[in-house]
């Protein structure tokens, strides 16, 4: 219903204001306190800007003092906390995006300080990282949009990662496995949208019997025939990486966009293609139209379990292509388990991301970010131990969930089964 | 899940009553049935006799009827134990692997009762495993019978606590519970990973804990290698006051409408908030105590990957006994010795003991989509109550 | 004068029940036939079927003397009829346009939407038939009498020129009704033919052209409006002398039981749906709430229940502030509420009704020592209620989803009023009930005030409001637009107040 004018100012809004400044003041204490008094007052943090072996233009190195630039950050986290106490900002993500950025910023500056540190390296690495979580959310949008829970993916994406290193080993040829990855993705998703459409199973339970058995098949293929015959079966080698001309010669952008290998080309392409179905055609109206108010859709003459069908196993072969990424598209071999709940942080991108395909990328490349952060710092060496640093994403994860950080609305008819 | 209606006075009701109940316990065996023969098709498909790996995991599991006889013969003749021990070695070590499948069971099924899908049962476990070996051996000095309650609850605790954390979230902001808890699984893991190679590291190049104290190890029946101790009647127990628990109070009546319909509990006045996060707390300490059986009752000390599987296990075994301890404890047994003769299967038959895995994932399956298993062998359906457990994203 | 339409024979059975026997219909070119019955008696499946969601197990159907098969909606929309549904089917978080482009969208190069087109087109049918229907709103954006307009616009898109109306009126103030017979009455002149399903015989005697009425599945007699009367009407519809007048004595009221202060409540989408509502209710009176669906009477009575939060105001009961108190406290304070929502709130249908007859008193005595629960007080108690209320139902072991609606009702009604109360909140009682539930509820409801309970009842019925209150409260837009005497209020004065229009005279608020 439509609220008119008379709204009042409730007691729920002015604590959130507060709640958000105060937060952000704290922060910006925090970072002085943390980093500020632990930086050496005539530290230099230096931040590569080139890569080597990439076609792009070279540039000077980023030379900040990092004292200098903790305190600019701790100011900036004040400021705007001030500013949302005082004044309030309609639009949170603003604040969520300075609070982030302040903080990593001063991370960074203190964890480097004397050192020096490949900021392109990081961020070609977070591009890159962020692909198998990008492609699980991908899994994920085009399934929920459509009302169908699949929690299933890191089992999807197990079994195509070692379908793809099987099959690209066996025939020498690396697309013969990735076309396998996907048509094995489109296969386990028919059966848990057979599962959950026809027979109405539980979504959840049909997703994590399909995490139970992937990782068990995997596992029992890999010790049984795989670990006996490394070069026959597991040994495929990957995908190149191919330097798309003039735009790969770009500095900073160039070899993080544009010089990376085909499953991630295949990706941002993906993510722009979704984003057109979903939103300009027929298709992707009806989708939507399923996923909000399968009845009315019925009523106009749609089939629902047509279009839950091909979605799920649409998103079936997106996941397919993840797992492939994995195998053929980083290491060559497969290892149990190696997916290491990729699939699940693509499900909180996705609800992060609002459940579009956009969202869901830039949600990814946050994951992605915080991944390979952790990472490069071991290789910095700071006095953390890296089992902390690997739990972050997890714990980043958690956090979204909350919802403080904006609460996500799903489809309205996520999860249920559809009876006519 | 299903309630099983209370009995009703009248005769023509009793027989009702036990067709259902012969219903109910017929698609779950037809389900475990059908999963062992897809299992035995995988064998043959990776080149092994089916009968032989069968074989080998039934006399992993019960141990063989010649060495029985044996080990009799033996004892009456000379007095001595060493053979009849070792016929019943298999059949205890069974009961042994099922025992912590009752906790972690039971800590799955209480959460499905409220509507909760509790998949971090591993990592709940874990943790109680490493609290329950700190307690063990760090505390010198103690007669057994403080000692051991303390360990034990120790482990429970940190379960619970565990637990706790995904329950509060979920009560209070509505966030899914299903990614939270194997988020915290997955910190579990790498928590103990720094536990286990740093402050709880025993001197030696392993990552492993200390071995706990002799006043924290739970009494044994038999002499070495037999490892059957008391934790496994300590798991019957804590099914049994579960089931009194849900069935028989007025919180696990709570729990139980909460579970069927969060609204209507409402309404009535129940809190859900404390429910939820009750059930997640309990939930983990059974979990918990799963890890502590495991080390006071059977290895006395804590490595990596101490968990690994319990957590999918256990909802194979919840999802299985219907969620209802007597059914869980069934089920428990089943997957004990089916894992225990996995282990045999293993290094005679050369068979992974993934294949578990893989007759797992589609016994969870068939018991999900009775359907399949009414259409495979021609039953008719009565009229079913199959509840969804999951409502989405969140509120 | 054609037949455009005709039902022969129509037979549907469900398990368990036989929705439609045998039933024939006709409709005649260019008229309105109201198919008239009380809930339950067919007319949904029966349109269903006619609209292909469902399949016939006997019977055909003639559009313009040819049998047609209808498999489906399309079917049945590739033949003229057009369904618009009394629970809307519209997406609410898209657009108007998207919502009449589904399933038929246009496009550019065969890929891309045409929203232009749509919209276009959908502006001339607004025009055409005085719709007024903005087609870049968002549907959640428009109320509830716009809405309908957008369904009609679906229909008319897709060259319908047979519309079904289902309940048409379930949702809109009188005047809202006004102005829809005003498009009927334009959609008849150009042509297109309309079933009416209603049960509301005065809406009925007002606008049909011919009134069948069903019961229980069967066709129980045609007749035209002019033989016919409310009266006779009601007795068709439900086989007996019906009495359509609630036997009530006046009110006797004494003090206030409810105290109700300038009280603002935020729905579960964070809007303020209701904005600084005042009220009381005194013992032995009943106090009815009178709206249309959506004005903010749902959050009302959850904020009196606790279970939604308030943002500001004061709620007092018998003196003492139940703001912020929780459901339990409020229950326990003598409040009983006979939900809305029964499947939601009221029941937990998987359960035995003899818990649900305990649902809100189960942690006290006899029924729990400490919190061991007692099954004998447990499954007496359920006896005794099921008995005395006339619950039907087999045994109170079986799960109280397993019983009709309205003895699901008599379940709940049963529980609330079998611990001591003092005030009795029912929201939409008798909603989706058969006369004969209905009559009894609202005996049960007047026995409370007459012992003393200060009554609160929220219905969108208006005709159940005039019947049961001594004072009427209107709700409109979150706000109480006046509240007046029940013996003298007019339908017409309520209707415009419903409707947000204030009396131009001083308005009677206590």
């Amino acid at each position: 219903m439509k609220t008119s004018n008379r709204e009042i100012s409730s007691e729920t809004e002015k604590r959130q204001r507060i709640s958000f400044g105060v937060t952000l003041l704290v922060v910006g204490l925090l970072i002085y306190l943390i980093f500020g008094l632990n930086t050496q007052a005539d530290a230099l943090a230096t931040f590569g800007l080139n890569l080597s072996g990439s076609q792009a233009l070279e540039v000077p190195d980023l030379v900040v003092p990092s004292l200098a630039g903790v305190y600019v950050m701790a100011i900036l986290a004040v400021f705007a906390g001030a500013y949302q106490l005082a004044r309030g900002v309609r639009n949170t993500g603003w604040l969520i995006g300075i609070l982030a950025f302040t903080f990593v910023v001063a991370f960074l500056l203190w964890a480097v300080q004397d050192k020096s540190f490949s900021l392109t390296g990081m961020l070609s690495s977070t591009v890159v990282r962020a692909t198998p979580i990008v492609l699980a959310a991908l899994c994920g949008v085009i399934s929920e949009r459509s009302a169908v829970i699949n929690i299933g993916i890191e089992g999807i994406m197990l079994m195509a990662a070692q379908t793809a290193v099987i099959t690209a080993t066996v025939s020498g040829n690396l697309y013969v496995g990735l076309f396998f990855a996907i048509l094995m993705g489109g296969l386990v998703a028919a059966l848990h949208a057979y599962l959950v459409i026809r027979f109405k199973v539980d979504q959840t339970v049909s997703s994590v019997a399909i995490n139970i058995f992937g990782a068990g098949a995997t596992a029992f293929i890999s010790s049984r025939f795989m670990q006996s015959a490394g070069d026959m079966l597991n040994n495929s080698g990957t995908f190149p990486i191919i330097s798309i001309p003039v735009l790969s010669k770009i500095p900073v952008l160039g070899p993080v966009l544009f010089e990376n290998n085909l499953i991630v080309y295949l990706t941002i392409v993906l993510v722009i293609a979704m984003h057109i179905l979903l939103y300009y055609t027929p298709w992707g109206l009806r989708t939507r139209a399923v996923g909000e108010h399968p009845k009315a859709a019925d009523t106009l003459g749609i089939n629902v379990y047509l279009m839950r069908y091909v979605n799920v196993i649409l998103g079936g072969m997106i996941a397919g292509l993840g797992g492939a990424y994995f195998t053929i598209g980083s290491v060559g071999r497969f290892d149990e388990a190696m997916t290491a709940g990729k699939g699940f942080i693509g499900l909180a991108a996705m609800i992060f991301g609002n459940w579009n395909p956009i969202g869901a990328y830039t949600s990814s490349l946050i994951f992605g970010f915080a991944d390979s952060l952790q990472v490069k710092l071991q290789i910095l060496r700071i006095p953390i131990p890296s089992e902390f640093l690997l739990m972050a994403p997890y714990i980043v994860t958690m956090i979204i969930l909350t919802g403080v950080v904006g609460r996500a609305i799903p489809p309205a008819a996520d999860g249920q089964p559809y009876e006519k | 899940m299903t309630t099983t209606a209370t009995p009703a006075p009248d005769a023509g009701k009793k027989e009702n009553k036990s067709s259902a109940l012969s219903q109910e316990l017929l698609i779950p065996v037809l389900a475990v049935l059908t999963g062992l023969i897809l299992g035995a098709l995988v064998i043959l498909a990776s080149g092994e006799n089916p009968l032989r790996a069968y074989g080998a995991l039934f006399a992993g599991s019960f141990g063989t009827p010649g060495d029985l006889i044996e080990g009799i013969q033996s004892y009456f003749a000379t007095g001595e134990t060493r053979l009849l021990l070792r016929a019943i070695y298999p059949f205890t070590e069974s009961l042994v692997t099922a025992t912590p499948y009752i906790f972690a069971g039971l800590s799955v099924a209480l959460g499905f009762r409220c509507g909760l899908f509790n998949i971090g049962a591993e990592g709940q476990f874990f943790i109680g495993a490493l609290c329950s070996a700190f307690v063990g051996y760090s505390l010198s000095g103690l007669p057994m019978i403080i000692h051991l309650p303390l360990a034990i609850l120790g482990g429970a605790l940190g379960g619970a606590v565990w637990g706790m954390i995904p329950g509060y979230l979920k009560a209070r902001f509505g966030a899914h519970e299903v990614v939270n808890t194997i988020m915290m699984n997955w910190i579990a893991f790498r928590l103990s990973d720094w536990l286990l190679s740093g402050p709880m590291k025993s001197s030696g190049f392993r990552p492993v804990t200390q071995n706990v104290l002799a006043t924290a190890e739970l009494p044994r029946f038999f002499p070495e290698p037999l490892r059957f101790n008391l934790g496994f009647f300590i798991a019957l127990l804590v099914a049994y006051l579960v089931y009194w628990f849900l069935f028989k109070t007025t919180l696990g009546f709570e729990i139980r409408s909460v579970g069927a319909n969060p609204d209507a509990a409402k309404y009535a006045g129940m809190n859900i908030i404390r429910n939820f996060v009750l059930v997640m707390f309990l939930a983990g300490g059974l979990a918990g105590l799963a890890g502590s059986a495991q080390v006071l009752g059977v290895d006395h000390w804590v490595g990596q990957g101490f968990s690994a599987g319990y957590g999918f296990d256990a909802i194979a075994i919840a999802l299985l006994g219907k969620s209802h301890p007597a059914g869980v404890v069934l089920a428990a047994l089943l997957f004990g010795f089916l894992r225990s003769g996995a282990t045999d299967m293993q290094s005679i038959a050369r068979i992974p003991i993934d294949i578990i895995s893989i007759i797992q994932g589609v016994v969870i399956v068939f018991i999900a989509a009775p359907d399949i298993i009414r259409w495979l062998y021609r039953i008719r359906a009565k009229k079913a109550e199959d509840t969804v457990l999951t409502r989405g994203w969140g509120k | 004068m054609t037949n455009v339409l005709e039902l022969h024979g129509i037979t549907k059975r469900f398990p368990g029940v036989l929705a439609n026997d045998q039933i024939c219909i006709t409709l005649r070119e260019g008229k309105i036939l109201a198919l008239l019955g009380e809930n339950g008696a067919g007319k949904s499946t029966l349109m269903n079927i006619l609209y292909g969601l469902y399949k016939p197990d006997e019977g055909k159907i003639m559009v313009r003397g040819k049998e047609v098969d209808i498999q489906g909606p399309n079917d049945a929309i590739a033949q003229g009829i057009g369904m618009v549904h009394q629970h809307f089917m519209l997406v609410p978080v898209m657009t108007v346009t998207e919502n009449v482009m589904l399933g038929i969208e246009p496009t550019h190069n065969g890929i891309f939407l045409d929203k232009a087109k749509v919209s276009k087109r959908i502006r001339e049918i607004s025009d055409q038939y005085g719709l007024e229907v903005d087609p870049n709103a968002y549907i959640k954006d428009l109320p509830v009498g716009i809405q309908q307009r957008v369904e009609i616009i679906k229909v008319l898109y897709r060259h319908a020129d047979i519309l079904i109306l289902d309940e048409p009126t379930a949702v809109l103030t009188p005047q809202e009704v006004e102005g829809l017979f005003k498009i009927i009455d334009t959609l008849i002149k150009s042509g297109k033919s309309i079933i009416f399903i209603t049960h509301k015989l005065k809406e009925v005697l007002a606008v049909a052209d011919d009134i069948t009425v069903l019961r229980l599945g069967k066709v129980v007699g045609s007749i035209d409006p002019k033989e016919a009367s409310s009266e006779i009407l009601a007795t068709m519809m439900v086989g007996r002398d019906v009495n359509l007048v609630v036997q009530k004595e006046p009110a006797n009221p004494a003090g206030a039981v409810l105290v109700v202060e300038d009280l603002y409540v935020r729905d579960e989408r964070q809007h303020m749906t209701v904005q600084g509502v005042s009220f009381d209710v005194r013992k032995g009176e009943v106090l009815g709430i009178a709206g249309v669906q959506g004005n903010g009477q749902t959050e009302l009575v959850y904020a009196l229940t606790g279970l939604l939060p308030t943002d500001a105001g004061s709620i007092q009961l018998l003196g003492e502030s139940i703001r912020h108190a929780s459901p339990r406290k409020i229950l326990e304070r003598g409040v009983a509420h006979i939900p809305e929502d029964r499947q939601r709130h009221g029941l937990i249908l998987s359960f035995p009704i003899h818990d649900n007859m305990m649902l809100c008193t189960y942690y006290k005595q006899p029924f729990a020592r400490g919190i061991s629960l007692q099954p004998a007080p447990i499954f007496s108690n359920a006896d005794e209620l099921v008995k005395q209320y006339d619950v039907r139902t087999p045994n109170i072991y079986v799960n109280a989803g397993t019983l009709s609606g309205g003895n699901q009702q008599k379940v709940i009604v049963a529980r609330e009023f079998s611990r001591p109360i003092e005030l009795l909140i029912a929201s939409q009682p008798t909603r989706g009930l058969d006369v004969g539930s209905i009559e009894y509820i609202h005996k049960q409801i007047i026995k409370k005030r007459d012992e003393g309970c200060g009554v609160l009842v929220v219905s969108s019925e208006l005709d159940e409001i005039l019947a049961l209150s001594d004072r009427i409260a209107v709700m409109y837009k979150g706000q109480i637009m006046a509240i007046v005497d029940a013996n003298t209020a007019t339908k017409e004065q309520l209707g415009m107040l419903m409707a947000g229009v204030l009396p131009s005279e001083t308005s009677n608020k206590n």
